[in-house]
């Protein structure tokens, strides 16, 4: 089976520091993979460069059968990334800025109300997103990405700002994800609570990856 | 997802958002109509000055508007990381393109027929030939909506947006603003045929910035 | 590195030297003053080829913009020679203005004129100025390059309308026929022939810039480049020598 991220030494430029200097990375489908490492390891950067937002300067990057180095567009409608910013509209209330993503994925309006009732933000559905709070904020990220329904999941620090009932919302729809057979990167801190959920550990440091753990906290050596 | 959806879906949120934020009814329009006072206090208040320099003064001041226009319809864009969004949403680009543009068209064309009541009322302006003078507007409103559409794309993100889309789009757009204020004075002092290859020049300038935006935009949103 | 070898560039860069010598002196003294203008009109031989290799340089900058945008040609060789180009465009148009000015001061009386030729060059440098303020904002080479290369094309397929429009505009205008000036079939003999050669003696000098103004970008390019190889090998070996991450058997789950 081929994997739905594979990544063979990968370097990715921010201008012109490299923020990943040579990438090993393997996900299979319906794995939950954890990316932890210090800040500034560049696990927002390895993120966005799978989204296929940044470039890939060298290396090997194929996602969902996509050769980014190539062709860095056509996979994105199988991907959604929750980041530190929403990509909302401050002045659209959060049915609102669920619909238009749910519209632009090709979706159906139907499948709005569902995604807001996923994360507990049903009774804010008439709220303007600048009205909200961090935590409802990242709440509504995460509504938006349950509705495109991506078959990889990207989630990048997405406990950050969330209280007890957020988290529980999270892990939820960690679960419900991995249940549907999508594949979730997961960058955190919240070590805890996320090796809970992953099937395996990938460490970053300063641009590269190293060791990963698999469920047991053992060393694997990515293939 | 066709074209024309994707457009409409595009084009109703700017123009959803407008309605509720109301920037261009509360900030651009009051500011178009300023800077037409401030011409009048420029120019010798000899109310003959005036009128014969309304057209491009109406035009000038449309321009102007049109930075604004262009720089709120980005800044919306960047400000909770929607232009990511945007890329990953799976929205064709030409399309993202097209509805933001005429987003921006709508705004224009709302203000402009604002303006030019302004214009009426202080430069004592008596408008005729009102079909010409609606279509030459419209052709104009059109190229103006692309171009701007394509510059703020460019600038979207960069640091130094508010005063780098003025040096860009100005120059580009001077046809527009020659080709419509003389169709505007053919409309208004001379005979309405005129005005024609006028809006023949701002018709080919139409089709060319929006042909040129719909190939453009897309590279260029994809530069972070 | 450089556009030529650098034999070529340094035997252009003297033929250029020596045209200009050659273009000064039958400028000033070779060719007749004008019978109506008197010796101002010997600014036309500067005046005049500068236009002509501003827009000269403005088509270089859109054909290597456009040769930059073409997937099978590109090249970062066509985004220097589009930035070098612009900047001379720059210089060139300016003097263009410049010397029209003091053409016109003398002959026509005022320091401006609302001509068409006038008035789309002055155009085309606020053009090229907003193409050389987008080149100067920071960015990674690529992003850097197309989207300038955009721009330089939207700016290219405008000059012709803003040509047309405003050419048509002041010929509506009979105040254009005194302001219609110099040349055409008027010129021939000694002054046609200055002419001409002022247009090669401003090409020979605009080949050499460019030359020059290439291997400049081109150096600024390979020294970044090579700040880039040791940042990087600075993150690999700074990620080796911190202690490696604890394998600690602690269970995840």
């Amino acid at each position: 089976m081929q994997p739905i991220v594979r990544l063979r030494s990968a370097v990715c430029l921010l201008g012109r520091f490299p923020a990943l200097a040579g990438v090993d990375l393997d996900a299979d489908e319906g794995e939950v993979v954890l990316l932890s490492g210090g800040n500034g390891a560049g696990k927002t950067t390895l993120l966005r460069m799978i989204a296929g937002l940044v470039p890939v300067h060298s290396g090997e990057a194929v996602v969902l059968g996509h050769d980014l180095t190539r062709d860095r567009r056509s996979h994105r409608a199988q991907v959604a990334l929750v980041g530190h910013e929403t990509g909302c509209y401050d002045d659209l209330t959060a049915a609102e800025n669920v619909e238009f993503a749910v519209g632009a994925a090709g979706r159906d309006r139907a499948d709005v109300a569902p995604a807001l009732d996923a994360v507990g933000l049903a009774p804010l559905a008439d709220v303007p997103h600048g009205r909200m709070s961090a935590g409802q904020r990242r709440r509504l990220s995460l509504a938006i990405a349950v509705a495109r329904a991506p078959r990889l999941l990207l989630l990048d620090e997405p406990h950050a700002g969330l209280d007890a009932e957020g988290r529980a919302v999270l892990d939820g729809l960690l679960t419900s994800a991995r249940d549907d057979g999508r594949t979730v990167l997961i960058a955190s801190h919240e070590l805890d609570r996320a090796r809970a959920l992953a099937d395996r550990e990938v460490v970053l440091t300063a641009g590269q990856a190293h060791g990963a753990l698999d469920a047991r906290g053992r060393a694997v050596v990515p293939t | 997802m066709n074209l024309g959806h994707e457009v409409a879906l595009v084009a109703g949120k700017d123009l959803r958002i407008e309605r509720r934020a109301r920037v261009t009814l509360q900030q651009i329009l009051p500011f178009g109509a300023i800077v037409l006072l401030l011409f009048a206090f420029a120019l010798d208040p000899d109310r003959g000055v005036l009128r014969r320099v309304a057209p491009g003064l109406f035009w000038v001041a449309v321009l102007l508007a049109l930075l604004l226009a262009v720089s709120r319809s980005f800044t919306i864009e960047i400000e909770n990381g929607a232009r990511d969004a945007l890329r990953l949403s799976g929205l064709d680009p030409a399309a993202i393109f097209l509805g933001k543009a005429a987003a921006i068209a709508v705004q224009l064309a709302i203000l402009e027929a604002l303006l030019a009541i302004g214009v009426v009322v202080l430069f004592d302006v008596a408008l005729s030939s009102v079909g010409v003078l609606v279509l030459a507007t419209v052709v104009a409103t059109v190229g103006l909506a692309a171009t701007g559409t394509l510059y703020g794309v460019l600038a979207a993100g960069l640091r130094m947006r508010e005063t780098l889309v003025p040096v860009l789009l100005l120059p580009v757009v001077a046809p527009v603003l020659l080709g419509a204020t003389r169709a505007w004075e053919a409309a208004i002092d001379g005979p309405a045929s005129d005005a024609w290859p006028w809006i023949g020049v701002l018709g080919v300038f139409a089709v060319l910035a929006v042909g040129a935006g719909m190939l453009a935009f897309g590279p260029l949103l994809e530069e972070a | 590195m450089t556009l030529l070898k650098p034999d070529v560039g340094r035997a252009i860069g003297w033929a250029a030297l020596a045209a200009l010598v050659v273009l000064a002196l039958f400028g000033l003294w070779g060719a007749p003053p004008d019978d109506v203008q008197g010796d101002a009109q010997r600014l036309m031989y500067l005046h005049v080829p500068a236009a002509w290799i501003a827009y000269l340089a403005f088509a270089v900058t859109a054909i290597a913009s456009a040769l930059w945008l073409w997937p099978r040609t590109r090249s970062m060789v066509w985004d220097r020679i589009a930035g070098a180009s612009a900047e001379l465009g720059v210089l060139f148009t300016a003097l263009t203005l410049l010397l029209g000015s003091l053409w016109g001061r003398p002959v026509w009386g005022v320091w401006w004129a609302w001509d068409a030729r006038l008035v789309t060059t002055a155009v085309l440098l606020f053009l090229y100025i907003g193409y050389l303020a987008l080149r100067r904002v920071p960015a990674a080479p690529d992003t850097r390059a197309k989207r300038c290369a955009i721009a330089a094309l939207i700016a290219f397929v405008d000059v012709p309308i803003v040509h047309f429009s405003v050419t048509w505009w002041r010929t509506l205008h009979q105040e254009a026929t005194v302001f219609d000036p110099e040349l055409k079939a008027n010129i021939h003999g000694v002054m046609a022939f200055t002419l001409w050669w002022g247009v090669l003696a401003f090409s020979l000098l605009y080949v050499y810039l460019l030359d020059r103004r290439y291997r400049l970008e081109a150096l600024e390019e390979d020294l970044e480049a090579k700040e880039l190889e040791q940042a990087i090998a600075e993150r690999v070996a700074g990620a080796g020598t911190s202690a490696a991450r604890p394998q600690e058997e602690v269970p995840v789950a």
